[in-house]
């Protein structure tokens, strides 16, 4: 392999070249690559965000027909690095009476949750933090450390608001856990294993083609883990005095940005990895830069999706994000599971073409179904008359 | 000693340690705090054990869901960060008494046992079979009805919960 | 194998360690002049009334409760899902009687009006 066809795998096995010259131990070999290879990824996702803050900043400003930052740097490119600085120079200030271990420990799980999915997941047909046979469950894992988080931040704070707004935040967080990981299943059968490299090499046709429902209500459920409008109840500043974060300054609250804003990249990184079939596309396998291209451009586009969706639309209200998620999208999850594990073993087996056909129609026929139902539902429902008598100004 | 070794060590003492501080520490809210520090540590020995599965079962189970469960029922009580209760009642040496001797009698009771005498067949290290479980849990022949009964179990165990709770919230049931 | 859970390990170290060093160095560089009202609670500039306790809403526990139920039967399903590929048309009708039940649990659940938000 040369260096411009397989970067990282080049620079890897100089480096251990190099260290073991120097004499070092089998093991302690393994240790310091290990631990060079975590220090990277790790530094990497930090410093992204930086490159995330400014999108999330000049799209919002795009989308609402404004320049968003231009003044520091070109195309206001450095914004985020004077945000930076002076995030890092505001008081700390800490209220009197709080719980000190929960209250600082809140931002750092928030990011290490964050940060702690770039470990599984596979950048390269070569490259990927580590291949943990049971990947998938492992992401859902981290989600219940960011819980952690977000429980410590609203105890910790001495603040019934923060308490509140924590609750609202944790029963959001663990509904929508519920439907996502059913639906993570539904690619776990498709490729015979939970780890994501497997997941990601059995896709030669893209699980987004083969269930593309069970795609949809992945993304919904991402977006809600991420508290990203339209269910950003938690962080509205007028509903509950913007929730968690309401005792922390400096850069404690920078880092639950921090961690909001990666967790988007992440999420459309997941997304990526699971349903779009990750690094895969032509000569992915011989060149596996090509991999890393493919799996950027393919992140990129889901998360403009979700950038869309969050600059586009009203944020949901807590009773109506529960129905949904309860009533519409756990049900579907399991309707899905069930039908989509008995398709695949009533068709005649080794017909691809058979099978997307098959899986498709399922699909098409479930969403429609379901759109069917639930607007016959809604129309039963009475809708509030707001002035029954004729108003004397609004005449025709 | 190998690293393995003074790896359970530790995991195994500050697991040991967590459990104590759950039950002797002041305020109950440090309590669930370090019930979670338990589970965490059990969790690593289970990595320990080279099995994968349930390492991630159990966070994702123990810490995700029921840590949150306990965390919910202290948070939404009051007087949860009070001191005012005395550490120990009265009749505290009856129970260390009482402690010791049933702590005793198991350990006599256990070493009779063949399971700690006999070396158990380890699991490769390459970790468990996922599909192996996965068959087993289907065939007849294997827990494809202990299958079927832990879902009647659940099923049990949801409508208990909202029976509950839902004469809690005024006979709404 | 362990290889992998060391590198988890390692990452999460490091994943933990990098936040703390952050804001050690913020509140190095920080100024630090606390007084009275700056470090009371906020509670949109009034004082606060009462201790901090929220009123109990067994809304937040059915959730969790239900969740606890849905988490640990999909934690039955994955290694079924692993299998899968290998298994024959009788070990995916047990499953499915699995969630069946399940889904009549979560039913159950809707008609008794435990998943409103009141």
């Amino acid at each position: 392999m040369s260096f411009i066809t397989d970067p990282v795998a080049f620079l890897a096995n100089w480096l251990q070249g190099l260290l073991a010259g120097w004499g070092l131990s089998a093991e302690w070999l393994n240790f310091l690559m290990l631990l060079i290879g975590a220090v990277v990824l790790a530094l990497l996702a930090l410093f992204w965000t930086i490159f995330l803050i400014w999108v999330e900043r000049k799209g919002i400003g795009r989308f609402q027909e404004r320049p968003g930052p231009n003044r520091v740097g070109p195309f206001g490119l450095f914004q985020p690095f004077a945000d930076m600085l002076k995030i890092f120079t505001k008081e700390l200030i800490t209220p009197k009476g709080v719980d000190w271990v929960p209250y600082n420990l809140a931002p750092v799980l928030i990011v290490a949750s964050t940060i702690m999915i770039w470990a599984v997941l596979p950048f390269n047909s070569t490259t990927s933090g580590t291949n943990i046979s049971i990947g998938i469950l492992f992401v859902v894992a981290i989600g219940s450390l960011g819980e952690m988080g977000v429980i410590f931040g609203g105890w910790g704070s001495n603040n019934k608001y923060a308490l509140l707004g924590s609750f609202r935040v944790l029963a959001q967080l663990i509904s929508y856990e519920v439907p996502m990981v059913l639906v993570l299943l539904i690619p776990v059968m498709l490729s015979g294993s939970m780890a994501l490299n497997e997941v990601v090499n059995s896709q030669h046709i893209w699980n987004i083609v083969l269930a593309p429902v069970a795609g949809l209500i992945y993304f919904i459920c991402l977006m809600a883990e991420n508290s990203r409008a339209p269910f950003d109840l938690a962080e509205a500043d007028s509903e509950i005095v913007a929730g968690v974060n309401i005792e922390y300054s400096g850069l404690k609250f920078g880092f639950f940005y921090v961690g909001d804003f990666l967790h988007a990249f992440t999420m459309a990184l997941l997304f990526a990895t699971v349903f779009l079939g990750g690094w895969r596309g032509p000569y992915a396998e011989q060149y596996p830069i090509l991999g890393f291209v493919y799996y950027f451009l393919k992140t990129w586009v889901v998360y403009f999706v979700n950038l869309w969706m969050r600059f586009s639309l009203p944020r949901f209200r807590i009773d109506q994000m529960m129905a949904f998620n309860w009533k519409i999208l756990t049900p579907m999850a399991l309707v899905i599971l069930m039908t989509t594990a008995l398709l695949d073993k009533l068709l005649p087996a080794g017909q691809p073409i058979l099978r997307v056909g098959g899986f498709l129609v399922l699909n098409v026929i479930l969403l429609v179904g379901i759109s069917l139902l639930l607007s016959k539902l809604l129309s039963r429902r009475p809708r509030p008359v707001v002035a029954p008598t004729p108003r004397p100004v609004a005449r025709r | 000693m190998t690293p393995m070794q003074i790896v359970f060590l530790l995991v195994a003492s500050v697991t040991l340690a967590s459990a104590v501080m759950v039950v002797s520490t002041r305020r109950m809210f440090h309590a669930a705090l370090w019930l979670i520090l338990t589970l965490l540590g059990v969790a690593i020995l289970f990595a320990l054990l080279e099995s994968r599965f349930f390492t991630i079962v159990q966070v994702v189970v123990y810490v995700g869901a029921i840590a949150i469960l306990v965390l919910f029922a202290v948070m939404l009580t009051r007087h949860v960060m009070s001191e005012d209760q005395p550490q120990l009642n009265r009749s505290w040496w009856i129970a260390s008494l009482a402690t010791i001797g049933l702590f005793t009698g198991m350990v006599l009771v256990m070493r009779t046992w063949p399971i700690f005498t006999t070396t158990q067949r380890a699991v490769g290290p390459g970790g468990e079979d996922l599909q192996k479980l996965g068959f087993a849990f289907v065939d007849p022949s294997g827990f494809m009805i202990p299958f079927e009964i832990v879902s009647v179990l659940l099923l049990a165990a949801l409508i208990g919960a909202v029976f509950i709770a839902a004469e809690r919230k005024g006979g709404k049931g | 194998m362990l290889n992998d859970w060391l590198y988890i390990g390692l990452f999460l170290l490091i994943t933990l360690i990098v936040p703390i060093v952050a804001i050690a160095i913020a509140s190095i560089l920080a100024p630090k002049k606390p007084n009275h009202i700056k470090t009371s609670t906020y509670e949109c500039g009034l004082e606060t009334v009462g201790e901090t306790w929220v009123q109990f809403k067994p809304q937040y526990y059915l959730y969790t409760l239900v969740f606890l139920i849905f988490d640990v039967e999909t934690v039955f399903l994955y290694p079924w899902a692993v299998a899968y590929n290998q298994l024959s048309l009788f070990g995916v009708l047990e499953a499915i009687l699995f969630v069946i039940i399940l889904f009549g649990g979560l039913i159950y659940t809707w008609r008794k009006g435990a998943l409103e938000w009141q």
